[in-house]
This record gives C-alpha cells, structure tokens and sequence, in this order.
C-alpha cells in the first residue's frame, strides 16, 4: 500500500516538475510529499533524556538507478553527508556497513523489497535506503525511513536538485524529515552558527552550517568584534564591534546590505534578539552603570529593564520572550538573574560558586547552561529551572577551560568553547546531557562565543 | 814666526773654547727666559680658552640641567603612562595602593594641563568576554571617579573597556594575569 501510494504521488509531481522546472527560480524541488507520516506508531525519542541510549540506525548504499559513474560517485557522497549528519545528532547510533547481511542498493530501495530480518537481526531499529538518479541535467534522490521492527516506510522523498553541489543540501532536508518523525522536531539540519574568529590578529565575526560546514567571514572590521546573535528568522545578526574605537552594537541584515548602529556613550554590548521580533535587548552604559535595555532594530531604546548598580549584561530571552535571564554581579558576585517581563519580579537562579556567568536559555524554556568559575577552572553548567533551585549539573570537566555555552534549535545539543586542544580557544559540541564531546570545526586562530541559530523553516 | 802664530791659533782656540763654555752657560739661561716668556704667551691664551670653556661648561651645564629637566618630565610623563592601577580578580574597587598612584597621576595631570587621556580598563583572561568588558569598564569607571575627585576635569579623561581583549601581558602565569587586571593611562 505504502509502495502504491509512493509511486502514484511521484508520478502526478513528475508531471509537475517540467512545469517548474520551466520556471527556473529555485534550486531545489521538493517534488512530493509523501504519506501522512506515522511518528506516532514509532516511540517518539526524547532528545532531552541525559540517559538515552542511542537508536540504532543502518544507512545502506545508494541505488545507482542508471548505473552511471557520476551516479556512483555521488551516491557514496550522499550516503557519507547522511551517516555524517545523523551520527551528529547525538542521539542515532550510525551501524558500521560491514555488518550489513543484505544490499538494497542491489536488491531494491521500496518497502515491498525490503527483508527487514536482515537489518533487525544486526541490531538496526531503524534504515534509510537511498537512491540517486542523475538525467536530463537533474539530480533526483530518493530516500526512504523504515522502522525495522514493524516493517514500516516512515517517511519517503524525493529531491531534485540541477547539479551534484545540491546533494548535501537535499540530503540535509531529509535528515530534517527524519528527525520530525522521530522526535516531532526538524532538528539541527538548516541551523547556522555564528560565532568569533581571529584573523591575521583581528577578531571578525563568522558564520557555518550546524556541523561546522563551511565557514564563512561575515565581517571585515579589521578590529574586535565580538558577540554575535541571531534573529529568529536568521535573515539578521547582532554583534559588537570595536570598529569605532570603542564596543558598539552593530545591526546587520545577512541578504541585504542594510543595518544600524548603536552607539551610545560608554559601553554598547551583549545583543539578544526578542524571540520572533526584529527588536533586541542590550547592556547599555550610558548612564554611568551597564544596565540591560530593550531597543529597536534602528537602535531607539523603547524600555530599561533593570535598575541596579553594578555590572548587568549579557541578556538572553526565554523562548517565549517573556522573561530574560542575564548576568548581574549586584550581589556582590558575578550571578545569573531572571527577569520576568510581565510582572517585573527578579530571581536569581545561581547560588553555588562565585562566579556564573554566560546564561543561554534551552529551547524548552526549563533550563539554563551557563559558565561557573570553580577553583580556578571555567565550566559550563546547566540549572533545572521547573525543579526550582536544583542542583546544577556540571556537563565539562577536566578538560581545561570551557565558556560560552548555546543550544541547538531541537535542545538536543550544546555548542561552546573549549582550549582543550593545544591551548588555543576552539568551537567544540556535545549533547544536553554532556556526551559526545567533540570538536565543531578546523579552522586557523582562534574561535569564541559561538551563537546557535533557532530552526528556520526546514524548508528555507 | 810659524811657531808663533800656532800659539796664538791655539791661544784663540783656547779662549773660544772658553767662551763657548760660559756662553754655553748663559744661553741656557736665555733658554729658560725664553720657555717663562712663552708660558706667558700660553698663560694669556688660555686665559681666552678657559673664559670659553668656562662658558662653553656653563652652556653644557644648562643643557644637562634642561636635559635633566626633560629627563625628569619624560621620566615623569612615561611613569604617568606606564605606572598601571592594579585589581583583584573580579574586583573594581581602588586599593590604598591604586590610590596612591591616582594621586600621583592627578599631580601630574595638574602639571600638564593640555594633557587629555584615555583610561582603559583591562581583565585577566579569566572569567566570560562580556562580563569581562563590564568589568573593565568598572575598573577605568573606579580611577576616572578618584581624579575627578582630586579635581581633574572629565573632559580630560575618556573611560573605554577592552575586558580580556587586549592582553597587556599576553602569559597565561598568575604574574602575567595580575598585570592584565588594571586600568591603562593612554596619552591622547
């Protein structure tokens, strides 16, 4: 029923795609969609359980339906961008191919094909069979998810795209597909990360795909710029530069060549933009104290939030942008304070140590990771805010200095700093729960205050 | 007749020789009148010399005297820019010590009116980039406050903070941290 259904819709789209294809705009068609997808007959993972074990998966080779040397070639680099992206959710086990007791990229990539004995009896929960199709100058990928356990097609897609450098990003959209049906979220796989890097003894503000891919140089100041933010949509980042002899707050939309500047007297730092507004908040010295204010994207102050002497910075919204959390030292130590916006009521949310600082908010809203200064060693932490003044728990250790903690869009993840390696500053990533720590991406000098993305449509 | 000529050669010869031998004599001191009479004539030229010397002292005197002078002002101006108010970790708050020099630095900014500086402060690479720039901040805010006290005018003192940004002591050594913690006079 599943492999009818498949065809019959791919055979109404291809009628379709000579239209479209006509048209010419966009690079890439998602041609169908397919079948209502059936999460709900598979367990949905919970990404944010610290004991989860890792699911399982097989990923088999790509059918090469022409046979061609092209299709050949790019199907062994579809089949690597996938095992490479969903190994790095942390939460798929991707099976050596060794162990594989059938090859579907000779025996069929379709349900009916499938014997799902096969890849049970080696342990897999989960397969996703892939083909690829390169003719008429299109680049058309089939992939597929089964639950092996029910013997069930989860999802299936089919992408075309008019040249080989579309593959990663065709594959990428049914990692996104993959992680909807497993965890109801699209995941990290059109996430972006910004984030500080030197060059040539400046610090310029970068940006690369989720896992590191692809880095690019944002800015050009040829100074110190630093702290860079997202906007919701990811069409605009925030950051501050040194460009003008003092810290500025630079606005900038990525596509067009517009912005503002905010630079008020003193002290302009720490952008944070109001989730799923163009409008932000700041720490703003002007006043003769750093105090935390909310400002429109041209820069106009339109609200102070806090009121206290001493240091107040590095404001980061809740999710829902009702509530801000941010660092104050005014009880005599560098502390993390949540501000609700509503009611006004302040609390502070750190108590052990005397030194925390860096708060980034989790996805769900329930937590906060942060920096916490312990004997000398920097780490980074995370409170359970639904439980009240819990216990933190301490995700680094041991592996010299680690700052500036920010979660991936799903919460699944957790990108930050770490001199772990040769002493120099790198980007590094891990799970919520503190596994699987590894680094994000090589790239010469030295890389900071990394700042992940929110989900933008998955289809963006 | 030879015979007698030879005596009186001889006789001649004797008395000259005798002659010579006084007037040997004499000219040795005509000598010596001679070197008293030049050492006059050197007496008198070197009074000239030392009246030039002597100016030429006083002229090298007034030089160093200036040159000291400078020397003192640069060495007091390079103090000024070089001397750095010091902090505890994650402190901003003025020691006796910091005092001291503030009160120093103000003496000197009173000496030199036309002298505008900026102040910047500056952490150790410890703790978080944004509280870090806070915290300097503080820091430059803490010493520009005391020489506004002790009467310097704001308008000669421009506060900027560079948090762990700009490393004065680019070790990763507690000595070299101690040094990072402080806030910088800058000449403009």
């Amino acid at each position: 029923m599943n492999q009818i259904s498949l065809n019959k819709v791919y055979d109404i789209c291809s009628q379709f795609r000579c239209l479209i294809f006509s048209a010419c705009l966009v690079v890439i068609f998602i041609l169908f969609s397919v079948l209502p997808i059936q999460a709900k007959e598979y367990d949905s993972i919970n990404i944010s359980n610290p004991f989860l074990n890792k699911t399982p998966i097989a990923i088999t080779k790509f059918k090469a339906f022409n046979g061609s040397d092209a299709e050949n070639t790019d199907g062994i680099k579809a089949e690597q961008i996938l095992k490479d992206a969903l190994a790095f959710t942390g939460y798929l086990k991707v099976l050596d191919s060794v162990t594989f007791l059938s090859n579907p990229a000779q025996t069929g990539i379709q349900l009916g094909q499938i014997n799902f004995k096969d890849w049970t009896g080696i342990g897999a929960d989960l397969l996703v069979t892939g083909g690829i199709e390169e003719k008429d100058n299109l680049v058309r990928l089939k992939l597929r998810l089964f639950d092996t356990l029910n013997s069930k097609l989860l999802v299936g897609r089919v992408y075309t795209g008019t040249t080989s450098q579309d593959i990663r990003r065709m594959v990428l959209l049914f990692c996104s597909e993959i992680s909807h049906t497993l965890t109801g979220n699209w995941g990290v796989f059109n996430s972006k990360i910004a984030f500080v890097s030197t060059v040539n003894g400046h610090k310029e503000i970068f940006v690369c795909e989720f896992d590191g891919h692809n880095p690019k140089q944002i800015t050009h100041h040829k100074s110190i710029s630093l702290s860079p933010s997202w906007s919701s949509d990811g069409q605009w980042l925030s950051y501050v530069s040194y460009a003008n002899g003092k810290p500025d707050i630079y606005i900038k939309n990525l596509k067009e060549n517009r912005g503002a500047i905010v630079n008020y007297k003193g002290s302009n730092l720490s952008p944070d933009w109001v989730p799923g507004q163009l409008n932000l908040a700041a720490s703003l010295s002007f006043s003769g104290n750093q105090e935390i204010y909310l400002l429109t994207k041209k820069g106009e102050i339109t609200k102070r939030i806090t009121n206290s002497l001493g240091v107040n910075v590095s404001p980061r919204f809740s999710p829902d942008g009702k509530k801000i959390a941010f660092t104050s030292n005014r009880g005599g130590t560098p502390q993390i304070y949540i501000k609700d916006l509503e009611s006004g009521d302040v609390e502070r949310v750190t108590f052990k140590g005397r030194y925390n600082t860096s708060p980034a908010w989790s996805p769900d809203g329930k937590k906060i990771a942060y920096v916490g200064i312990v004997k000398n060693k920097i780490n980074i932490f995370i409170v359970n805010l639904a439980s009240g003044q819990g216990m933190p728990v301490q995700l680094t250790m041991n592996q010299k200095d680690n700052e500036d903690p920010s979660w991936s869009p799903d919460g699944s993840l957790i990108v930050f700093t770490s001199n772990r390696e040769g002493g120099e500053s790198k980007l590094f990533v891990m799970t919520s729960a503190g596994m699987d720590q590894r680094r994000l991406l090589t790239l010469a000098g030295k890389q900071t205050q990394p700042y992940w993305s929110r989900s933008t449509s998955f289809k963006n | 007749m030879k015979k007698k000529m030879w005596i009186n050669f001889m006789a001649v010869m004797l008395v000259a020789g005798l002659f010579m031998t006084v007037s040997c004599a004499k000219k040795t001191i005509v000598s010596e009148h001679a070197t008293i009479e030049d050492q006059a004539d050197v007496n008198t030229k070197n009074l000239a010399e030392q009246e030039r010397i002597k100016a030429q002292e006083q002229h090298d005197q007034m030089i160093k005297e200036q040159a000291l002078k400078d020397a003192k002002s640069v060495a007091a101006k390079n103090r000024f820019a070089n001397q750095n108010v010091h902090f505890d970790f994650d402190n901003s708050q003025l020691s006796p010590m910091a005092k001291t020099l503030l009160k120093e630095k103000a003496d000197w900014l009173s000496a030199n009116a036309e002298v505008s500086v900026i102040i910047a402060g500056h952490c150790d690479e410890r703790g978080t980039t944004e509280y870090n720039i806070a915290l300097g901040e503080r820091r430059a805010v803490a010493a520009k406050n005391y020489l506004l006290n002790l009467g310097i005018s704001g308008s000669r003192l421009t506060v900027i903070s560079y948090g762990e940004e700009k490393p004065l002591d680019l070790g990763h050594t507690e000595a070299a941290y101690r040094n990072n913690r402080c806030a910088q006079f800058v000449i403009n």
